[in-house]
């Protein structure tokens, strides 16, 4: 059993951590604990729906300060603050998961085929990524979101929209990342032996460079979901995310925060900006430790301890 | 005799992800001025471990307990400034890859003059003089010119020259040697080997070799300290050494280096159509733009016989690794002919070889690298039969896998295991064994000794003469070392720079040899008997002068 658990990533990771980079995985392992576990039970956590304007007393008013039945205050659209600081989270993390599977699995795929084979469709791929790298991915994510919602904006819609137009960025990077490695493990010497022995292209692809190549995904995983997160926050700061009556979203919010800013109504901007600090930060601990941790280079080990000298008689096979 | 280095009870612990590991356990040694001591010892004993910590360069993993007087002052546990005044003045290292250890966009003058303004004497002016005058002193042609070239406009043998200046220049009192001859081919070998002597003649420097060769060891060492696994086994003059080893461990670590026996008993040569047969087989790898190929193999003939096996020797560059790759069909081949068991390797198209290739097995030099990592054993070895459909997947594969695993003397468990739980040894028998899977009729082995130890490269070689008995494949066997072709080969081809300059049965190209180069590589081969090696120093000497003139 312990051996079944040291090899899963995460679990092996910290076992191998000390000092520092024990404390920045843990910690980062735990906010993004939090996020996930708020995303599922979210409505269960919540006070009110994401879109709730009034309850059984009447509506909740705009702009109310924290305090009495709304923790967090209300927003200048008559939201609670804390319900929609919890239904963003659950966005998010949708966002997230569809992001990062539409895009981990094309990106692996062209990779590795890409990497395997080469020749010019190797460098056609590979030109292609670099275009798509060349352009700001913001931008790229507004057209992206444009032409899949048409304008229109519903719950689903808005989170394909802003999952698809970030999967549009990060292909390239897993791309990259896998073409990499197959073009390193493609001269490894057991690939090599694979060929001498007769195998097709296809089998030692999957079986041999594959399996081989994905060592450094957990890391860009991590690393793609914060950024993941900060495009969809980006996404509706400027106008082109999900409606408030779709699904909540962290910067739909703080964009309608902006003229509160300047009249002192501090809760509506500083929650949501909050929850996305927090939860980048979050996941980039967990990435930035993974790729220490998985650097022998990089990662820091106890100390030997001298024990004491025990002579133990030499043994030798003749 | 002044002592230069004196190791009291030395321990080194390194920290590692499975527990603290003992590198170094109470190791205990002194060098002399103008001696050369030689730790040898196998990968793992202890041997770099204990040199390195003599000028502190040790990871920080390390913790080391004990004392090293490096002329009279302690350096276990220096930092800072204090630990780098002894590196250089009191200390100097020779490191295995002389490509690596030189940067290679600084000249070499700048990086010799770097060392001796480090420890601050010289004006820049007096630093080249110095310079130049060392470059001079090991050897290395033109000084004055060539002091002014980059690390890759000098060859491997040269590269390995300026280190050594480098070390001497600061005229330290020791100099350690860390395998400083194992990436260079065997004539340069004697030609390193024999500067070093002069280091210690001429300079009066105390040198600490390491290495595992034993007769590197014979050639140039006073003493020899044998280490095995982190302890001291026996320390004694070289000439006691190797005429009565007392230690069990010694005498087996000098019973398994292979020497040239040309009365071996061979297979005669079957009367047959060969399996391989090039003529004039040339390979050219192409060159960068607008500038002509490559040519690594140059007009070579030769015919590999059913069930023979030739042996193909040549250091780096000859092109024999070139030869077992396009006979495995790895590389194009560019001119001639080429014909593996029937085909013609000119104009075949991968779809026409891919059911040749279940007639060959292929055997590679690392054993580290040639298994997937995630694999077990079991499952690389089933690879072959899977792929010509003799068996569905791993399971039913098993029980030939376990078959063959027996064959090669590997416990059947062993299966099961990761290939990065097998010792280089057991990993190199798993790989033949996975050469073995479809029972071929030609195995090509591409130096499949070379990455082990002494005393496993015995047992392997054993167990490959064995197979050959049993299963009776042809084979090419290419290695750099004349020694361990001979234990194998029926008969022995040599390469020099791509070209077949002898070949015949090993009696013949290693009792009698007619191509210079050929007598020359066979001079410069050490043999692990200081008496005898000092013999055959001369007459290395002799034919080297005879060839210049």
């Amino acid at each position: 059993m312990t051996k079944i658990l040291d090899r899963l990533p995460v679990v092996r990771h910290v076992r191998q951590s000390v000092g520092l980079q024990r404390g920045m995985l843990v910690t980062g392992l735990a906010i993004t604990a939090v996020f996930v576990l708020t995303a599922i039970f979210a409505p269960i956590i919540a006070p009110y729906g994401y879109s709730q304007l009034r309850d059984a007393s009447g509506t909740f008013g705009a702009q109310l300060p924290p305090g009495g039945a709304h923790l967090l205050g209300t927003t200048v659209g008559g939201y609670d603050v804390l319900s929609r600081v919890i239904w963003g989270t659950q966005t998010a993390v949708i966002v997230i998961i569809v992001a990062v599977l539409l895009s981990i699995f094309a990106g692996v795929a062209l990779g590795l085929i890409s990497g395997y084979i080469g020749g010019w469709l190797d460098r056609v791929l590979v030109v292609i990524a670099d275009a798509i790298y060349a352009f700001p991915s913001l931008l790229l994510a507004i057209v992206a979101a444009i032409a899949i919602s048409g304008g229109q904006s519903s719950f689903w819609g808005g989170i394909l929209a802003a999952a698809i137009s970030i999967t549009f960025v990060f292909i390239p990077q897993y791309f990259r990342v896998i073409r990499a490695e197959t073009v390193r493990i493609k001269s490894e010497a057991y690939v090599e032996s694979a060929k001498v022995i007769g195998s097709g292209a296809p089998r030692i692809m999957v079986q041999h460079v594959l399996r081989n190549a994905t060592r450094t995904l957990p890391l860009i995983f991590t690393l793609n979901s914060s950024e993941a997160i900060l495009t969809l926050a980006g996404l509706g700061f400027l106008g082109f995310g999900i409606e408030p009556t779709a699904a909540a979203e962290w910067g739909y919010d703080l964009n309608k925060s902006l003229s509160d800013v300047t009249s002192g109504i501090w809760w509506t901007s500083l929650f949501p900006g909050l929850a996305i600090v927090l939860s980048v930060l979050g996941i980039t601990l967990v990435g930035e430790s993974l790729n220490d941790l998985a650097d022998p280079r990089l990662r820091t080990r106890r100390r030997a301890e001298v024990a004491a000298h025990t002579p133990d008689p030499l043994e030798v096979q003749p | 005799m002044k002592t230069v280095v004196d190791i009291r009870n030395l321990e080194v612990t390194f920290a590692t992800d499975g527990g603290d590991i003992p590198a170094v356990d109470d190791v205990s040694l002194t060098v002399g001025s103008g001696e050369v001591v030689a730790i040898v010892g196998e990968s793992g004993s202890g041997k770099s471990v204990t040199a390195k910590s003599i000028i502190g360069l040790l990871p920080e993993t390390a913790v080391t307990r004990g004392v090293i007087l490096l002329n009279g002052r302690d350096v276990v546990g220096l930092t800072g400034e204090k630990l780098r005044a002894t590196r250089g003045l009191d200390a100097a290292m020779v490191f295995q890859e002389p490509s690596t250890s030189l940067n290679p966009v600084y000249t070499v003058g700048w990086q010799l003059a770097e060392g001796l303004r480090a420890h601050g004497k010289y004006s820049r002016r007096q630093a080249r003089a110095k310079a130049i005058e060392y470059l001079g002193k090991v050897g290395i042609p033109e000084p004055e010119k060539r002091i002014d070239h980059y690390p890759h406009q000098f060859s491997g043998g040269q590269k390995q020259r300026v280190v050594i200046a480098m070390a001497l220049a600061l005229d330290p009192e020791l100099i350690i040697a860390d395998e400083p001859t194992t990436a260079l081919d065997v004539t340069v070998q004697a030609e390193i080997l024999d500067l070093l002597r002069r280091c210690r003649d001429e300079f009066g420097t105390a040198i600490i070799l390491i290495t595992h060769n034993m007769g590197v060891v014979a050639d140039l060492a006073d003493r020899v300290v044998v280490m095995y696994e982190g302890k001291v086994v026996e320390q004694a003059t070289a000439t006691k050494l190797f005429g009565s080893p007392q230690h069990p461990y010694t005498q087996k670590l000098l019973a398994a280096v292979p020497r040239i026996d040309t009365t071996r008993e061979r297979t005669p040569v079957a009367e047959a159509p060969p399996v391989v047969r090039a003529t004039d087989l040339v390979i050219e790898y192409p060159g960068r733009f607008g500038r002509g190929g490559f040519r690594a193999v140059d007009r070579v003939s030769f015919t590999i016989a059913p069930g023979e096996v030739l042996g193909l020797v040549g250091e780096s560059g000859s092109g024999k690794t070139t030869i077992g790759r396009a006979i495995g069909g790895l590389t194009k081949i560019s001119g001639g002919s080429l014909q593996v068991l029937g085909h013609e390797m000119l104009t075949v198209r991968e779809r026409g070889f891919k059911p040749v290739r279940e007639q060959i097995g292929f055997v590679f030099q690392d054993p580290a690298s040639s298994f997937n990592p995630l694999l077990t054993i079991a499952q690389c070895v089933a690879e072959p039969l899977i792929v010509h459909g003799r068996a569905g997947d791993a399971t039913a594969a098993r029980p030939r896998v376990d078959e063959l695993l027996e064959a090669v003397q590997l416990p059947r468990a062993f299966g099961d295991r990761y290939p990065h739980e097998l010792s280089g040894g057991q990993r190199q028998r798993a790989s033949l064994a996975r050469a073995l899977a479809l029972e071929p009729t030609l195995l090509i082995a591409d130096e499949p000794t070379s990455a082990l130890d002494v005393s496993v490269q015995a047992r392997v070689l054993e167990l490959f003469a064995e197979l050959q008995n049993q299963f009776g494949f042809a084979a090419l066997f290419i290695s750099h070392d004349l020694a361990v072709v001979d234990t194998v080969s029926d008969r022995i081809a040599v390469l020099y720079r791509g070209e077949l300059v002898e070949e015949g049965p090993p009696a013949q190209v290693l009792g009698a040899p007619e191509h210079p180069y050929t007598q020359r590589l066979l001079a410069s081969l050490p043999v692990p008997d200081p008496a005898e090696q000092a013999v055959r120093r001369e007459e290395l000497r002799a034919l080297t002068t005879r060839g210049e003139e």
